[in-house]
């Protein structure tokens, strides 16, 4: 597998959220706008470059036994000091990002990677997966975000295009099963066609 | 790896040990950017709900069992203003906290959330400019509002927002405990909330049903425009 193919095959071989349906606790609960979304994916992103760098150095020193434990650490480590940076340096940012920050630790497309690429595979195609899984994630809760918020306030990114309200339950928990449900059988029937 | 007691304690140990020292340095690197972004944060709050000043000093209080941060703002040596970090538990998704400006006359100068996890399209329109809890409340004193404090459902004069009312009444609840604070402060009788705190039982509504249907043909007219 050439590179480039790492990278893209997050994107859509192996989506997070429509094909291999991982994390969907974050997935549901932060795409209220496409902004949240994509804020979402980002940091994610990042946790998930390093940790999967890091857990890929350090894999031939972790006995088999204990190294769930062992991933959970350092990405535990990874989301809060890119926590407390953010708080430090990226204040206006933190303040709509925050509370997902802590979520990232339990997001399982995390601990996922590290166990079935980045404990098998060299620091600089771990990188590269990390990254092709993170933009595929971004991405995913991007449009999501965006469909639902279009949808259930009428606006997209925070610009307002309707007057008035939308379809509120868009926005609430019902509506984020909807649009998931019919985005992922939307793009298994596009990505299955071009096979 | 094969897995030995020995190895698998001294790794574990040793990783946790590497990983604390990690977040231990990059919190003491930190601490002091985010006291000052905290600072910032409030100082910008302040400045959003007060008339103008040029100094403030803080001082904690309880009200109500609840923990607020009265701001005394001064203009030179005159006092225009009281800004207070009030709170409520009430919300429909539990705490939010709100920065209420009073003049120094005792009237509502601005409200700003401070934080909230209100239902988004609901109860988080609280935090929009120029909603109708914040005009129910502006360059009024709420000592002179109809008593006791109360959403329109309830009996009072504060407007709620549309398919809001618990988040409303939890604003009114926050705002009344800023006001009750500030009086602490001055000396002053306190305000006394009205429906906020009941769980009304069918029946002993006070009026309600009554004032509902007008209210909301009221609330109606206003959506439209």
């Amino acid at each position: 597998m050439n590179k480039l193919q790492l990278i893209t095959k997050g994107i859509l071989k192996e989506n997070p959220t429509f094909v291999l349906i991982l994390g969907m606790c974050p997935t549901l609960a932060t795409t209220t706008s496409a902004i949240n979304g994509m804020g979402m994916g980002a940091a994610t992103m990042a946790v998930l470059i390093m940790s999967n760098i890091v857990i890929s150095l350090i894999k031939n020193l972790i006995p088999d036994k204990v190294r769930i434990p062992a991933f959970i650490v350092v990405i535990a480590s990874f989301v809060t000091v890119i926590q407390l940076l953010m708080q430090a340096y990226l204040p206006s940012l933190y303040q709509s990002l925050g509370i997902f920050i802590p979520l990232i630790v339990v997001n399982c497309i995390i601990l996922g990677r590290a166990e079935a690429f980045a404990s098998k595979n060299n620091a600089l195609d771990s990188a590269l997966d990390g990254l092709g899984i993170g933009l595929g994630f971004t991405l995913s809760l991007t449009l999501i975000g965006a469909v639902r918020e279009l949808l259930g306030s009428g606006a997209i990114f925070g610009q307002s295009l309707i007057s008035g309200d939308g379809m509120l339950i868009f926005v609430l928990a019902p509506g984020g099963f909807l649009v998931l449900g019919y985005l992922m059988v939307l793009f298994n029937k596009l990505t299955a066609k071009k096979k | 790896m094969k897995s030995s007691l020995k190895n698998m304690v001294v790794v574990l140990f040793s990783i946790t040990l590497i990983a604390s020292l990690c977040v231990g340095l990059v919190n003491k690197i930190t601490f002091e950017p985010i006291e000052k972004a905290k600072q910032e944060n409030i100082q910008a709050a302040l400045k959003n709900v007060l008339p103008e000043f040029d100094a403030s000093e803080s001082e904690a209080l309880t009200v109500d069992e609840l923990p607020v941060i009265v701001h005394t703002a001064k203009l030179g040596e005159q006092v225009v203003g009281y800004a207070v970090e009030s709170m409520t538990t009430k919300g429909f998704s539990g705490v939010f906290r709100l920065m209420v400006g009073f003049r120094a006359s005792g009237e509502v100068y601005n409200i700003n959330v401070l934080e909230h996890s209100e239902t988004p399209g609901l109860g988080s329109k609280m935090g929009d400019e120029g909603n109708s809890l914040i005009t129910s409340f502006k360059d009024k004193n709420l000592a002179n509002m109809k008593q006791p404090l109360a959403v329109t459902k309830d009996g009072g004069d504060v407007q709620a927002l549309t398919a809001a009312t618990i988040s409303s009444r939890a604003y009114v609840d926050a705002v009344v405990r800023a006001y009750n604070a500030v009086q602490q402060i001055k000396g002053g009788a306190n305000v006394a909330t009205g429906a906020t705190s009941t769980e009304w039982t069918e029946g002993e509504q006070p009026a309600a049903e009554a004032t509902e249907t007008v209210n909301e043909e009221t609330q109606k007219g206003e959506d439209n425009e």
